[in-house]
């Protein structure tokens, strides 16, 4: 048996190595394989006429004109689709009180914001469906609508549902220590903020997409789709649409971005399933970019109270605060809404050393677009939080804000230990990330740089963030509470006669590199050139059963199965070539696709070896069985998560004139972990950090009081743009986590959840001179002019 | 319906469209050259940049109609006749410019409008030339990294950390 603690220094280990993905050859080309790139026969075009209305009761639909218009297959109003479908209600068990309302594909009676779908056209082509959905009339009776998070809980303010009495979803109070007597200590120093996030999107550049296909003489459907979660998307099918859920094939091939907008259950993409099924012939269903605006999920939405209580010396007495936000009018199915407050309770503070600790989260209803989560979940509030009060009361104190982090922030020789709000840590480096963050910007000059321009004019800022990051969930994310989500992966290897590999996983690929890193794995460690092996993801039909690819768990799940299934497999190869070559298992290797001696001379190839198993069973001893094939599973079980940590910081320059920031620099140091790809986890860090800055700045999804969205197209709301983003700066620190062999953690997000706070921290650091200071995000040109005073 | 007749990546290419028919719809559909993408409808996120006549234009924002007679290039039309990837491919995929690859046929078909007018930009002129060009995935770093690469220039500078 291989010693583990050898596989990342084999002749042939691919792991922490930068090796070009199989696939980028592919999608240079333009062969990608998208959804909206399969055509079928007999194929139908769905196009959803939406609700115009935040609120309205739909008193009549008459969709006699689209039926009859030439070219169209179906109509469904919402009744009609409600016969299909079983409604799905949005809770789960461990999130104790959280309620929601069952919601329908299709509105019925009630559309509760404005995009819902209230009818479903599937025609010959998508223009001939949009034609005929004009051609619908809906009599609508306009209701109150209550969109504003800020007031939902007021006595006049309409109840979306009923039933509930009022618009509170949930709520949770974390309270350690003795908060009330920190803060009433008189040697401290108390900040207090309010803080707002705006509603913000993933704008995938691929928008979701679906083509639906039944075949009535299997009760068989397969759905193509673009999603990161091909198992839960088929337990959902199963449940929902009546069918075994062996009858559902979900299948996600190239995925053009994903961000965690494309894991939730969409009414239009249920629909879509669902027509199928009912008219047996395939429908396909995409997004145009105003769908995508009105009906992806939204993110953030908070309003959050904050105070922070320092010592003198900067040391951290007390942190408080009270999250409120809104999550339209139902809680996403089926992860629920309510995990992104959970998460700012769970995250908020845990870099540091925080002694006595009381939050609150309100979650509520609101006739707006459904929040659920975004890349980061909850990160980006909690992350600002915490680092944007402990800058606001390092400023207070006259105190460097590199100086109070390191006062505050967990020993990297301390864990495991728990943050104030009960999360499990280890393995993390926040000083030691912090070190290489303040060399890798070289600070103090930078610092005096600053300074110098201050002089003339110039208003640059320098923000930080201390960051810790979800990643490698255990069961304890959504299993525990009835979620149909898997936490556990697997992963196949197959030595075919050829001597290459075969390997599936069920994690997902969406563009992060997935499948090159698999490879890396495979190949490293069962001992063939990366370029003998096939990675096959995104198919509930041909990979092992698993969770997909979200809360940055692709490598450090994903990885770590597909390395145990490549030792069983060599250790089962190696018992098979023992047996021809006469020699004991313990003195044979894998490298370069042959068996070889413990000093890597060749014996047989790998090709020989599976040829004379699969071609001349005959030539081996009756009593062998060989067993060319393994899977292997795993799950985290001794952590809730497996956290990782980051450092990060952002240097801006103010125009007080017009309220413009730029971005001059930006810098990461991450620790996740053993680093399988670097150039992949790169390019991850960097991405992150730009959705990152995109929230921080620009992004936002604009509502009128009556819940009218504004910002329907990329012309009015504004993603980040080449030309606005600096060079990202990125270096690593490598603690393996010691919940896996692999020791890889999650990459994906940390850019996302740290860079918000690092930005608005500069901000800060920038408009501090000039008196006065910002704390509501996107900072965008009009509110820094506020902030000033100049408007 | 009209009949409409074109030059696309070197073929005759002919097909009957509606009036409405969008190039990218006459691209996508009858001519299955699916590596030109919709991104956004509105001619933002440049997914769908093709060359007409030598020009970079998004053929989200122009009926086919309008393309009738013309020189049409895609991004299936950018690989080397031995069917090696071109340059501007070949420096995205060793400088690692995608992640997704969904804006990347649109992202090489403008790098290549650019370095046609502009062989050796700067930067910062790589970087004001995209604003037509949106990627979601990757921060832009290694796109811009990989287009100064395909025009002949060191980048070791850009990758310093």
């Amino acid at each position: 048996m291989t010693n583990p603690l050898n596989l990342f220094d084999r002749p042939n280990s691919y792991i922490g190595k930068t090796v070009p993905r199989p696939d980028a050859r592919r999608l240079l080309e333009g062969r990608g394989r998208f959804v909206d790139d399969i055509q079928l026969p007999r194929m139908g075009h769905a196009a959803f006429l939406r609700s115009p209305h935040a609120h309205a009761r739909i008193v009549s639909i008459d969709v006699a004109a689209a039926r009859a218009h030439p070219g169209v297959i179906a109509v469904f109003t919402g009744a009609e689709m409600a016969q299909h479908v079983e409604p799905y209600v949005g809770v789960l068990t461990h999130l104790a009180g959280l309620r929601s309302a069952p919601q329908h594909p299709i509105a019925v009676d009630i559309a509760r914001w404005q995009g819902e779908p209230v009818a479903m056209v599937i025609a010959d082509s998508r223009a001939t469906a949009e034609d005929a959905a004009e051609l619908i009339e809906v009599e609508y009776d306009e209701l109150p609508a209550a969109c504003d998070a800020e007031t939902a809980l007021d006595p006049g303010t309409p109840v979306i549902h009923p039933a509930f009495g009022n618009n509170l979803a949930w709520e949770r109070t974390v309270d350690v220590g003795d908060v009330d007597a920190a803060f009433a200590r008189d040697d401290v120093t108390v900040v207090e903020r309010t803080m707002r996030f705006g509603r913000h999107t993933g704008v995938t550049l691929e928008p979701r997409a679906a083509v639906a296909e039944f075949d009535p003489s299997e009760d068989r459907l397969t759905f193509h789709y673009s999603g990161q979660a091909p198992h839960m998307m088929q337990f959902i099918f199963a449940k929902h649409l009546g069918l075994p859920e062996e009858n559902v094939r979900v299948v996600a091939e190239d995925v053009g971005g994903s961000f965690g907008i494309k894991i939730h259950t969409y009414g239009d993409e249920v629909a879509t399933a669902a027509a199928a099924k009912v008219l047996r012939r395939p429908v396909k269903f995409v997004a145009d970019r105003a769908e995508s605006f009105m009906t992806d999920i939204h993110a953030r939405d908070h309003v959050v109270e904050g105070r922070m209580a320092v010592t003198a010396d900067g040391g951290i007495a007390a942190l408080a605060f009270d999250d409120l936000t809104g999550i339209g009018p139902f809680s996403m199915y089926p992860r629920t809404s309510a995990i992104e407050a959970n998460q700012v309770l769970n995250l908020t503070g845990a870099p540091y050393v925080v002694p006595n600790y009381r939050a609150t989260a309100r979650v509520v209803f609101q006739n707006k677009n459904m929040m659920c989560q975004y890349r980061a979940v909850g990160h980006p509030i909690a992350m600002a939080i915490c680092d944007g009060l402990l800058e606001d009361a390092a400023a207070a104190i006259g105190m460097d804000p590199v100086a109070i982090r390191r006062r505050n922030l967990m020993r990297d020789d301390g864990y495991p230990c728990a943050s104030a709000s009960g999360m499990k840590l280890a393995d993390l480096s926040h000083h030691k990330a912090m070190d290489r963050l303040v060399e890798l910007m070289d600070y103090d000059r930078l610092r005096a740089e600053n300074a110098a321009l201050r002089a003339q004019g110039i208003h640059r800022g320098i923000g930080f963030c201390s960051m810790v990051e979800v990643t490698n969930p255990s069961p304890m994310f959504y299993g525990v509470g009835g979620a149909p989500i898997a936490s556990q992966d697997g992963a196949t290897l197959r030595l075919d006669a050829g001597g290459g590999l075969q390997v599936a996983s069920s994690v997902t690929e969406q563009g992060q590199g997935t499948n090159a890193i698999l490879a890396q794995i495979a190949a490293g460690v069962f001992g063939v050139p990366i370029e003998r092996v096939r990675v096959k993801t995104g198919d509930t039909e041909t990979v092992p059963y698993g969770g997909g690819t979200w809360a940055s768990r692709g490598a450090g799940i994903g990885g770590e199965a597909m390395l145990q299934a490549a030792l069983a497999l060599k250790s089962q190869v190696l018992d098979v070539a023992a047996v021809i070559l006469q020699a004991r298992p313990d003195d044979l290797d894998i490298r370069d696709g042959s068996v070889t001696d413990a000093n890597g001379t060749p014996r047989m190839t790998l090709s020989d070896l599976a040829r004379t198993v699969y071609y001349r069973g005959n030539e081996l001893p009756s009593d062998l069985t060989p067993e060319l094939i393994a899977t292997r599973h795993y799950r985290v079980t001794d952590f809730p998560f497996v956290f990782t940590n980051g450092a990060m910081a952002a240097h801006v320059e103010v125009d007080p004139d017009t309220g413009f920031v730029r971005v001059l620099d930006f810098w990461a140091v991450e620790d996740c972990g053993r680093v399988i790809n670097p150039q992949l986890v790169d390019e991850q860090i960097r991405g992150g950090v730009v959705q990152g800055i995109g929230g921080a700045l620009y992004e936002e999804c604009l509502y009128s009081p009556e819940g009218q969205l504004l910002n329907t197209t990329m012309a009015d709301y504004l993603v980040p743009m080449a030309g606005e983003m600096p060079d990202i700066h990125v270096a690593h620190v490598e603690t393996p986590t010691r919940t896996s062999v692999l020791g890889a953690k999650g990459a994906g997000e940390a850019g996302t959840g740290g860079a918000p706070a690092a930005v608005m921290n500069a901000v800060n650091d920038a408009l501090r001179p000039l008196g006065t200071s910002i704390w509501q995000m996107p900072m965008t040109p009009e509110r820094i002019l506020k902030a000033l005073g100049r408007v | 319906m009209a009949k409409v007749s074109m030059t696309v990546n070197g073929a005759a290419a002919s097909g009957e469209v509606e009036g409405r028919t969008l190039l990218v719809e006459f691209l996508r559909g009858p001519l299955g050259l699916t590596g030109t993408h919709v991104g956004c409808d509105t001619s933002q996120c440049g997914a769908c940049v093709v060359h007409v006549n030598g020009e970079a234009v998004k053929a989200c924002t122009m009926f086919a109609a309008e393309a009738d007679g013309a020189e049409v290039r895609t991004i299936e039309g950018m690989a080397n006749a031995d069917g090696s990837l071109g340059v501007i491919q070949q420096a995205f995929q060793d400088h690692h410019g995608l992640q997704c690859g969904f804006c990347t046929p649109g992202m090489v078909m403008s790098a290549a409008a650019l370095l046609k007018d502009n062989p050796k930009p700067t930067e910062a002129e790589v970087r004001k030339y995209l604003e037509g060009n949106i990627c979601r995935c990757t921060g832009y770093h290694n796109i811009v990294k990989a287009i100064m690469a395909a025009s002949g220039q060191d980048v070791s500078a850009i990758a310093a950390e």
